[in-house]
């Protein structure tokens, strides 16, 4: 049944609605598949029983002729996401054998929707990091391999890096992801999928364990355009759980995918040309305004001055805004408890145990910036300097609809490397961050192969709540791209 | 900007984290990296700017004071470590 797991969402939906397979057959076939791809690491907790029981009471809804926009579908969901009885770790060890009492409205949505879950994806401990490595459970492994070094393992991306894998290697038709500062994007981009994370307020956040709570915002990520489409329909919407969720209409994303993008205007910021970017990345990215050019969009130059600064930005906020969430982490409500002489010290030991190395660097970052003495010269200083990041979006799109620009300053790299020092690890997300500062939508979709076979991304970025432009736009560049390539043994 | 071993130990203390004695030297290498590395926000003129406080624009929503939820005891221990009696438990505070 490997031809079932190579079907897209919306090529499967079409197929269960005539009849051809039902949701039990797609779900086990999935599963077979999960079973046979543990290597990769992809999932820490997987859900077979409730899966196929889920998969049955499907079949039973599409018999009644109650069928949802997924229903079916069988889905991989991101770590972070809190579902009722189920393992939810973050990745970390300090959430030790936490099963939440409650339902994240996310996946609420996505279980209304019909969609079926498989199990749940790894991920960065607490979605912090940029190649999967910092999980608790081990990394992830990318299904891709180079020419070059076919023995080497290569990161799938992070924080979303379960997820990205997973898609990539045909064992979730689609997977949940997070994006805080490229989490879904840089991760689809190095898995050769597409994600998008969504406009902040878009999706709830209500039930997903906070990293950043001001930039955290969840996405779909899956192997089309439409496949994200159909996903984003199902997850968003406003909830009155979340008070940062947005009380706005969620229109059909799929019937944006209209084709006809003839009179756009498409930015190309000349601050996402650094010195030192690979060939490579510059080659795939003017290949892409070829193809919008063709399609009957017009390229503007436009400037976004403010870029070289989104980084130390994040850097101070992402941290700060950590600290504060991971303070409940105390050892008395849930997960790890290492037994300490007063209350104090059980605090102490409990977090130095349950935190790794990446999560600590970025508690103990975000508590110097918060504390006294400091807050103004670091906290409040890059609240300003997000404002004018900010600023530069808004008055770029005065004149242009959307803008294009890479996802990834390079292609998937080998586990191990770029990991002695945590600023050049950032650096991965140098194309990603702005956007998330701004709170607007940006897409990945694989545009290319490198030299070595890898898969290189290109973001598209748009307007707040302007998601059916992105896709749109995505759409044409995904038929002019014809990205067919397929990570080996799938 | 450097931080020295006695002020990474201080803001460990802040977070409630214990760092052994032998990590806080590397520790406060790596931080000063960092803070080194966001310091050129000083380059910025943000005169007069203010602070981005909100994603989007719009208000908080506001909404009535009142109760909509309860009587969940069981589900609100259930992933306590150290429950007991309908109680989290810690260790004794008071002497």
């Amino acid at each position: 049944m490997t031809s079932l797991t190579n079907l897209t969402i919306a090529e499967a939906r079409d197929r269960l609605a005539k009849g051809e397979f039902t949701a039990v057959e797609l779900t086990r076939a999935h599963l077979d598949a999960m079973a046979a791809k543990r290597a990769l690491n992809a999932y820490i907790t997987e859900t077979p029983e409730l899966a196929l029981e889920a998969a049955k009471a499907s079949d039973m809804r599409r018999q009644a002729g109650q069928a949802g926009i997924l229903e079916g579908i069988p889905l991989g969901i991101k770590d972070l996401f809190c579902t009722k009885g189920v393992l939810t770790t973050a990745a970390s060890h300090i959430l030790d054998g936490f099963k939440p009492q409650y339902e994240s409205t996310v996946t609420a949505n996505l279980a209304r929707a019909g969609a079926v879950s498989l199990g749940k994806l790894n991920l960065d401990e607490f979605a912090m990091g940029s190649a999967n490595i910092t999980s608790h459970h081990g990394p992830v492994e990318n299904p891709w391999k180079s020419k070059s070094d076919p023995a080497k393992k290569l990161v799938p991306g992070g924080s979303s890096g379960g997820s990205a894998a997973a898609v990539a290697a045909r064992i979730a038709m689609g997977a949940t992801g997070t994006d805080t500062g490229g989490s879904i994007r840089q991760p689809a981009a190095f898995c050769g999928i597409t994600g998008i994370k969504p406009t902040y307020g878009r999706c709830s956040r209500w039930g997903i364990v906070a990293f950043a709570s001001s930039l955290d915002q969840a996405g779909p990520m899956a192997r089309t355009v439409r496949d994200c489409a159909i996903m984003l329909e199902a997850m968003a919407g406003h909830d009155p759980k979340d008070s940062t969720s947005a009380p706005m209409p969620v229109p059909s994303f799929e019937k944006a995918l209209t084709g006809d993008i003839r009179g756009l205007k498409v930015g190309i910021p000349t601050e996402y040309r650094p010195d030192g970017l690979s060939p490579e990345i510059e080659t795939v990215w003017e290949q892409g305004v070829e193809w919008l050019k063709a399609a009957g969009a017009t390229p503007v130059e436009i400037s976004l001055p403010h870029t070289k600064y989104a980084l130390p930005t994040y850097y101070i906020i992402a941290p700060a805004e950590a600290s504060s969430n991971l303070a409940r982490y105390d050892g008395v409500r849930f997960g790890l408890r290492v037994p300490g002489t007063s209350l104090d010290d059980m605090y102490k030991k409990t977090r130095a145990a349950g935190f790794g190395k990446e999560v600590r660097r970025r508690i103990l970052i975000g508590t110097y910036a918060l504390s006294a003495g400091y807050y103004d010269a670091y906290y409040a200083k890059a609240q300003k300097v997000r404002a004018l990041i900010a600023e530069d979006f808004r008055k770029a799109f005065e004149s242009v609809d959307i803008i294009l620009t890479p996802t990834a300053p390079s292609a998937a790299f080998g586990i191990g490397e770029n990991d002695d020092d945590p600023v050049t690890m950032w650096l991965n997300d140098v194309f990603t961050i702005p956007t998330s500062l701004a709170g607007l939508p940006g897409l990945s979709l694989p545009a290319g192969l490198s030299a070595d076979g890898l898969p290189l991304g290109l973001q598209l970025i748009g307007r707040p709540f302007d998601e059916e432009t992105v896709f749109k736009v995505a759409g044409v560049m995904e038929d002019a791209a014809r990205f067919t390539a397929m990570p080996e043994g799938v | 900007m450097s931080l020295d071993k006695s002020t990474v130990r201080a803001i460990a203390e802040l977070a409630r984290i214990e760092v052994p004695d032998e990590e806080l030297d590397h520790l406060a290498g790596e931080l000063s990296n960092i803070l080194t590395f966001v310091e050129q926000l000083s380059e910025v003129n943000t005169d007069g700017v203010a602070p981005m406080t909100s994603v989007a624009a719009m208000t908080l929503p506001m909404r009535k004071d009142e109760v909509t939820d309860g009587n969940q005891a069981d589900a609100v221990l259930a992933n306590a470590p150290d429950g007991a009696d309908g109680f989290f438990t810690v260790p004794k505070v008071v002497e």
